[in-house]
């Protein structure tokens, strides 16, 4: 009895496994495939191993544009979230430990943000852009997406819960001054909140496909997304894209997976904690 | 004392500064713009930009095909947010029950479909779908994923795919983080596993089960990636399959005014039913 216990929620799993990783596989397998045998080998099994092949043609297709899409997603993505996690957490700590006329106000009003999808902003962003002709710039992409609301929320529940007064307190004895004991003591307490926010962020803009899609005419400035969605619209004119496209969808998500083994720790135990509160 | 307000200054403003220009500006403008449209003296005079008060919202809401896309994505949601959401409450509770053998496996497994982007998760299931590309040919061949009927639902379960395992793990987190004496009194009643889970373990995640589900109502008015990406592999999906779609095309005609103004309806309809939605539950608590 124990037994068929075991078996039938070990059998669920096993089949949601095949579910969300036969896919992935599959795309594993056919990147590394030539385009003669692409269509005429089994699917999920290798043929003769061409990857190398296949990485060096989409690396030198037009000039290394691909790469050049690559390095564009670290930026935009990196640095916005990097960028954007400092700003929201001196935010949501200010929120959190001073009293001042106003606070509760800008609290409402950043937390409204969150509610606001962030796809109904980019028309609106586009239109601004062109006003200082800035539109097709990296700034037109890199500058909204520093905005991270939500980054404030969690920055503030968490500064409340884990950076005691009294700490702050004896810092100022200390002759500590606000910024320095920011930096020095409270984003350390913060720190597992710091990366749970810079994960949100990160993905976010990752994911954020409309923005650079209306932003972006110029292929040189292009996230990766932007540059195999351009590609994909075009594979029924030209066929020989498409293994490209697979190609790349494949490098494109390596960097992401491998950043998400080693904060998969962080993740989870900060995201635990934000969900309750 | 004044210390403090130079460091509120530091703190603060930046953060403030960017989300009045990049978050309130917009919407403001995009109000604007919306109240506007575009005249034109003859044929071939010169475009001007007058005040149209709610024309522009009269044509939204008159607009046949933007209403359809608006049931679309709601059918979809109604369908897709609660298969997705009671999928990751399985596998969560899967994982939190000790019936499974291999937890840490299962739980990278399932989270890594979330590392690829929408965009790159459509092209990859298109091409799936695809009867003529497909390592599934049986099903392929047999039923056309890709057209009218099927496709909305080929999408749906492109965003399942990538999102189950990351509502998961927050479910699954919210369940660690349950004391262990909670589950004391129900062992000694006798409980059994699905006892407990029903009766202890979902009532005291229901907090992030809202979460994840404000998150996942929002993510389906803003569906775009996957209907834009699948309108390479399917001719079933226009131009205007979904409201955002509807916002992108509108706007490369390029007539701006009404891009705006089903802009600024959309991100009302989200904030209403995301807020809607906070609301019963609330009360639902309260009872």
């Amino acid at each position: 009895m124990k037994n068929v216990n075991r078996l039938a929620p070990t059998l669920v799993m096993g089949a949601a496994t095949l579910y969300f990783l036969v896919p992935i596989w599959w795309l594993l397998v056919a990147a590394s495939k030539s385009r003669g045998q692409f269509t005429n080998t089994a699917p999920l099994w290798f043929a003769d191993f061409s990857l190398v092949d296949n990485l060096r043609e989409l690396f030198a297709y037009r000039d290394g544009v691909f790469l050049r899409w690559m390095l564009n997603s670290v930026l935009y993505t990196g640095g916005a979230a990097l960028l954007g996690t400092l700003l929201a957490a001196m935010c949501g700590y200010a929120l959190a430990k001073y009293r001042f006329p106003g606070r509760e106000a800008i609290f409402n009003v950043v937390l409204s943000g969150v509610l606001v999808p962030a796809t109904a902003l980019a028309l609106p962003l586009f239109l601004i852009f062109s006003q200082f002709e800035a539109t097709n710039t990296f700034w037109s992409v890199f500058l909204p997406s520093l905005v991270n609301p939500f980054g404030v929320y969690l920055a503030r529940i968490y500064a409340t819960a884990s950076v005691p007064d009294e700490l702050l307190e004896a810092a100022r004895l200390d002759g500590s001054g606000e910024i320095r004991t920011f930096f020095t003591i409270s984003t350390r307490l913060m720190f597992p909140a710091l990366v749970t926010i810079f994960l949100f962020h990160f993905v976010a803009v990752w994911n954020n496909f409309l923005l650079p899609l209306i932003m972006l005419g110029e292929e040189k400035l292009f996230p990766v997304t932007l540059g195999l969605y351009s590609w994909n619209t075009q594979v029924n004119q030209i066929p020989e894209l498409r293994m490209l496209v697979l190609t790349g969808a494949l490098v494109s998500i390596v960097p992401l997976v491998i950043a998400f083994l080693i904060l998969q720790r962080f993740w989870r135990n900060g995201l635990g904690s934000g969900a309750i509160k | 004392m004044k210390g403090k307000w130079k460091a509120l200054t530091f703190f603060i403003l930046p953060f403030v500064l960017l989300f009045a220009a990049f978050y309130l500006a917009p919407i403001l403008y995009a109000i604007k713009q919306s109240l506007y449209k575009v005249e034109r003296k003859g044929t071939f005079g010169k475009a001007t930009e007058v005040f149209g008060g709610l024309d522009q919202y009269q044509r939204v809401f008159t607009d046949g095909p933007f209403w359809e896309s608006i049931g679309r994505v709601l059918l979809f949601g109604i369908v897709q947010v609660p298969v997705m959401l009671g999928l990751a409450l399985i596998f969560a509770l899967l994982l939190d029950s000790g019936l499974v053998k291999g937890r840490r496996f299962f739980r990278l497994a399932f989270f890594v479909p979330y590392a690829v982007p929408g965009v790159v998760a459509a092209i990859m299931w298109g091409f799936l779908y695809s009867p003529n590309l497909s390592p599934f040919t049986a099903v392929t061949s047999a039923v056309d994923l890709l057209d009218a009927d099927l496709v909305l639902w080929s999408m749906a379960n492109v965003v399942t795919w990538v999102y189950v395992g990351y509502n998961m793990l927050i479910i699954y987190s919210s369940l660690l983080a349950i004391p262990q004496e909670v589950y004391e009194a129900a062992k000694i009643d006798g409980a059994g596993a699905i006892r407990t889970a029903w009766s202890i373990k979902i009532p005291l995640v229901m907090p992030a089960i809202v979460l994840t589900t404000v998150f996942s109502i929002i993510g389906t008015l803003q569906l775009l990636a996957e209907p834009a990406v699948f309108r390479t592999f399917s001719s079933a999906v226009t131009s205007t399959y979904t409201p955002n779609l509807t916002v992108y095309s509108t706007s490369s005609i390029p007539n701006f005014n009404l891009a705006a103004a089903f802009s600024v309806v959309l991100a009302l309809a989200t904030c209403v039913l995301s807020f809607a939605f906070l609301k019963v539950t609330q009360r639902g608590g309260d009872k």
